[in-house]
């Protein structure tokens, strides 16, 4: 249980400047989760915090004190690796307390420590057997008990789940989510899955190009993301974007073949050309009575089974609906789309910050 | 609990390095690098043993060049570097697409077809010499059963003959270490790019020359850089066979330099002539590096 | 693979193969031969009408047991295996050292040291053995194991640093990172995880180094002087030749016997051998 002070944090390779100015509190007990596309500066960022990068420029304490130059045996952290990393020639049990070892730690102790991380993740069965015995979940969880066992401060996770298949993995995050809950122990995670983001984070951060975009609670960067990028990166599928030109009197965004009213609090921006954004969970199938809409050509149908997706063209870009199942709807047939405008997002199109 | 920051010299990356690393540069410098150097100067003094000897310039290099037995062995050396190197190459390639394909009792044959390399050169050398022996050789008695000859063939006495009997030899020890070394470097061929070579139409030739080898070629050039480096510096195979003769027909650099400077203790010529190695052998190496360099890079 | 008709299977694959084999293993059985083959048949000139090359009729031992009781061969197998182990250990020792040094540590001058010790390996001995015999002199260890135990490794050590270089990339990193956030010193991971997990390749560096010191020859020959510090192939070679007279039987089953070895090292590790080999050419 401890706080993470990351200030002003920098991290150049050769000309790569790949950590910028990040700036981040983590409180104590918090489960952060640092999102963003591959190249964006979080495992760089994770990595400095556990001592395995050196850091450019900043500062990064734990609990009040300052970490920079400490060895990464000395933070008091525990790691979690997209690769398990455990060590292939020891059993499980040895695998789990070597840390303790290394820290000299009494060898009843050990066990007991052992034993307890063991019965908590369900692995107890698995203690005698190697790495190369255990299937990919197995692993994974042997590799949670490595780190539980140090009882650390912090738990670093860099991508654990992304080697795991599709079930496992959706199995994998909710027993995350209640470990800790039962360990009640800061966790910084690290992943390029925003689903896994969104789930797992007490609150999100979302980088790129070594920037923080914004950070918040996940339903804060759902309703209200900062920029273009948060906006298209969180949801999946993607918000839809289009240029629109609003009319002088500020109450019509206009693009080819579209055209919506603004919601209230935006009527002051008359005459200026934006970026709208609607997600395609948004958008519906129009009835009778509603008045916001637009009507299109469906090009493409994809029935995922709980969902339809129906891909159209509006406003001259391709976009993206989501639409109950029950939706009767053909390929190519002409239909009228609905939205509510308070649901409508606008940006900058040169700053592609939100409005 | 915040362990004591104590200081860990060797947490640090350059320190550990330095330490790891420390008893190699030690040993390298002190019994490579410094002999290295003081053989360049002895070979511009006139040491003798017993003799401190003085500096001289160049007159040994002056001198080793002029001497006509210096310029057999360098000629001898390139030619026998050269010519076995080529045979090496092509049997040890036949032999190593031969023990790609699966057959039984094929990991006892790969097994013992290294033997000839493992064994200690002059041992295995002494069992040649003896087989070359002019009044027992066994080859002569197979030739003549044979009715190839009638009277006998002096492997080694006789000045023709002697280079390639050695180079017979040097062959035979050399081509496993090439076939072995050359299969490894075809089993990491996907046999897909043959499949797809053969429907598309190749034959075995065209498929050998245009998938296989090209792909072979690292493999092969890092091969022939260390055999040429071994070969070029030999010295067992001709000190056990021939001893440099008959007639100095048979020196290498190394055999006449052992010759010169152990032999007849002139020191400082025996370290001219060790080193007139050098700028072939450098050269050799220059061009392979850089070959490797640009097969690995395209 | 295409196959074609049985006939052609055999031109083309048996033959060529069986060829080899022949010619490759053909001087050691004759050396075999040699060794257990009396005096009386052994100096039939080969027109001899009695010349019977491929057996005899009466083994003997006498060879072998004037080698072993009549000379010091005994003293030089003891010599080389001393000799080829020490070397072996201490160039391994550095090799794995320094592999580790180059393919897993950042500093300045890895690319610089990593060429200079492959440069090193292409250094011959017959090179530098004019010069080194007078520095061994100078340093009085002329004459003694030590001159061999110490100048081996120059060879050896560059080879097994490469292999060992290959090796230990092929090993992730992660490991070595989590060890080192589980509470290990960098030189505490090196050593209770990463070692270990390089055991195979360890070995194959043993193992072709042992191999490499038992072959060695112009070093021995010119550093050691009296019979009894020589080593097999020295030995044999200038031991047991009197003059102009060759010993043939005694001189192969020493040639046979200071074979076996290196021959029975081999045989229970062919798999690391051959592993050493190419792995010092792919790498």
């Amino acid at each position: 249980m401890a706080k993470v002070l990351i200030k002003d944090l920098n991290k150049k390779y050769d000309d790569v400047h790949a950590v910028r100015n990040v700036n981040l509190e983590i409180r104590d007990r918090e489960f952060v989760v640092l999102v963003g596309p591959s190249g964006c500066g979080k495992t760089t960022t994770l990595r400095m915090v556990a001592g395995l990068e050196d850091i450019t420029s900043g500062e990064i304490s734990i609990d009040g004190r300052v970490v920079n130059d400490l060895a990464p045996m000395d933070r008091d952290i525990a790691m979690v690796f997209q690769n398990y990393a455990l060590y292939p020639h020891m059993s499980v049990q040895d695998n789990m307390a070597f840390g303790l070892k290394m820290r000299k730690f009494e060898r009843a102790d050990i066990e007991r420590r052992v034993r307890q991380a063991a019965e908590i993740l369900g692995i107890q069965a698995l203690l005698a057997r190697k790495p190369r015995q255990l299937s990919g979940g197995q692993r994974q969880r042997v590799a949670l008990g490595r780190a539980i066992v140090r009882n650390p401060r912090v738990f670093l996770f860099d991508e654990p789940l992304s080697n795991l298949d599709a079930a496992l993995r959706v199995q994998m995050r909710v027993e995350l989510k209640r470990l800790h809950e039962r360990l009640e122990t800061t966790a910084i995670y690290v992943t390029h899955d925003q689903i896994e983001a969104m789930t797992l984070g007490d609150r999100v951060v979302v980088m790129k190009d070594g920037v923080v975009q914004q950070e918040g609670a996940p339903l804060t960067l759902y309703q209200r993301p900062a920029n273009r990028f948060v906006a298209s990166f969180i949801g999946s599928p993607a918000m839809n974007f289009v240029d629109v030109n609003i009319s002088g009197d500020g109450l019509w965004a206009e693009a080819q073949g579209l055209r919506l009213q603004v919601p209230q609090r935006m009527r002051s921006l008359g005459g200026q050309r934006l970026t709208l954004g609607v997600r395609p969970e948004a958008l519906r199938l129009a009835n009778g009575a509603d008045e916001h809409g637009f009507a299109t050509t469906v090009d493409v149908l994809e029935p995922l089974g709980n969902e339809i997706l129906l891909n159209f063209r509006a406003g001259g870009v391709q976009m993206v609906a989501r639409v109950d199942p029950g939706v009767r709807v053909k390929a190519h047939e002409s239909v009228r789309l609905a939205l509510d405008p308070q649901r409508l997002h606008f940006f900058d199109p040169k700053t592609e910050a939100a409005i | 609990m915040f362990a004591a920051k104590r200081s860990r010299i060797l947490e640090r990356e350059d320190a550990l390095a330095f330490w790891l690393l420390f008893p190699t540069l030690v040993l390298l410098t002190l019994f490579i690098a410094y002999p290295f150097v003081r053989g360049v100067w002895l070979s511009l003094t006139d040491a003798t043993v017993g003799e401190a000897g003085h500096f001289i310039g160049l007159r040994n290099f002056q001198r080793i060049f002029d001497d006509s037995i210096f310029r057999t062995a360098a000629l001898n050396t390139f030619v026998y570097t050269g010519v076995t190197t080529v045979f090496k190459l092509a049997l040890g390639l036949w032999l190593a697409l031969l023990l790609n394909r699966h057959f039984r009792g094929k990991s006892w044959v790969r097994a013992f077809i290294l033997l000839p390399f493992i064994i200690p050169t002059v041992l295995s050398t002494l069992a040649w010499k003896w087989m070359f022996d002019p009044t027992f050789s066994v080859f002569n008695w197979l030739f003549w059963k044979l009715s190839i000859i009638s009277s006998r063939i002096n492997w080694l006495g006789d000045p023709d003959l002697a280079m390639t009997s050695i180079s017979i030899v040097n062959i035979w020890r050399g081509v496993p270490f090439y076939a072995i070394s050359l299969l490894a470097g075809l089993q990491t061929i996907n046999p897909d790019l043959h499949e797809a070579a053969a429907i598309d139409g190749a034959n075995r030739w065209h498929r050998f020359w245009y998938v296989t080898w090209p792909l072979l070629l690292p493999v092969t050039m890092v091969v022939v850089l260390f055999s040429v480096i071994q070969t070029f510096a030999d010295f067992q195979l001709v000190y056990v066979l021939t001893g440099g003769g008959p007639a100095n027909a048979t020196q290498l650099f190394a055999t006449y330099a052992y010759q010169i400077g152990i032999g007849t203790g002139l020191l400082s010529e025996g370290a001219a002539i060790s080193l007139a190695m050098f700028p072939a052998l450098l050269l050799v190496v220059v061009f392979q590096l850089w070959y490797i360099r640009r097969v690995e890079n395209r | 693979m295409i196959e074609g008709a049985k006939w052609k299977k055999w031109l083309w694959f048996y033959l060529p193969l069986g060829a080899f084999v022949l010619a490759l293993l053909f001087p050691f059985y004759w050396m075999a031969v040699t060794t257990v083959r009396p005096d009386g048949e052994l100096y039939r000139p080969w027109n001899h009408p009695l010349y019977s090359p491929f057996w005899t009729a009466h083994p003997t031992f006498d060879h072998i047991k004037n080698l072993l009781q009549e000379t010091l061969f005994n003293q030089w197998m003891w010599n080389t295996m001393l000799i080829a182990a020490a070397a072996t250990l201490i160039s391994l020792v550095c090799g794995v050292f320094a592999g580790y040094a180059l393919a897993r540590l950042k500093f300045r001058y890895a690319g610089l040291l990593g060429t200079a010790i492959f440069i090193t390996y292409l250094v011959p001995q017959t090179l530098l053995f004019i010069p080194l015999a007078d520095i061994i002199r100078e340093y009085r260890l002329g004459d003694t194991p030590w001159a061999l135990i110490l100048t081996y490794p120059t060879f050896l050590i560059p080879f097994c640093t490469w292999l060992m270089m290959g090796y230990f990339k092929t090993i992730p990193k992660e490991l070595e990172e989590c060890a080192r956030i589980d509470g290990a010193a960098r030189w505490q991971a090196m050593v209770y995880i990463i070692f270990p997990i390089a055991v195979p390749g360890i070995l194959s560096a043993g193992i072709f180094a042992f191999t490499l010191s038992w072959n060695e020859f112009i070093y021995a020959l010119v550093f050691l002087s009296s019979p009894e510090q020589k080593t097999v192939p020295v030995g044999v070679v200038s031991e047991l030749i009197r003059g102009d007279v060759f010993f043939w039987g005694p001189l192969m089953a020493g040639a046979l016997i200071g074979s076996i070895p290196v021959a029975i090292v081999y045989s229970f590790f062919v798999e690391y051998y051959v592993t050493g080999m190419t792995g010092s050419v792919k790498g």
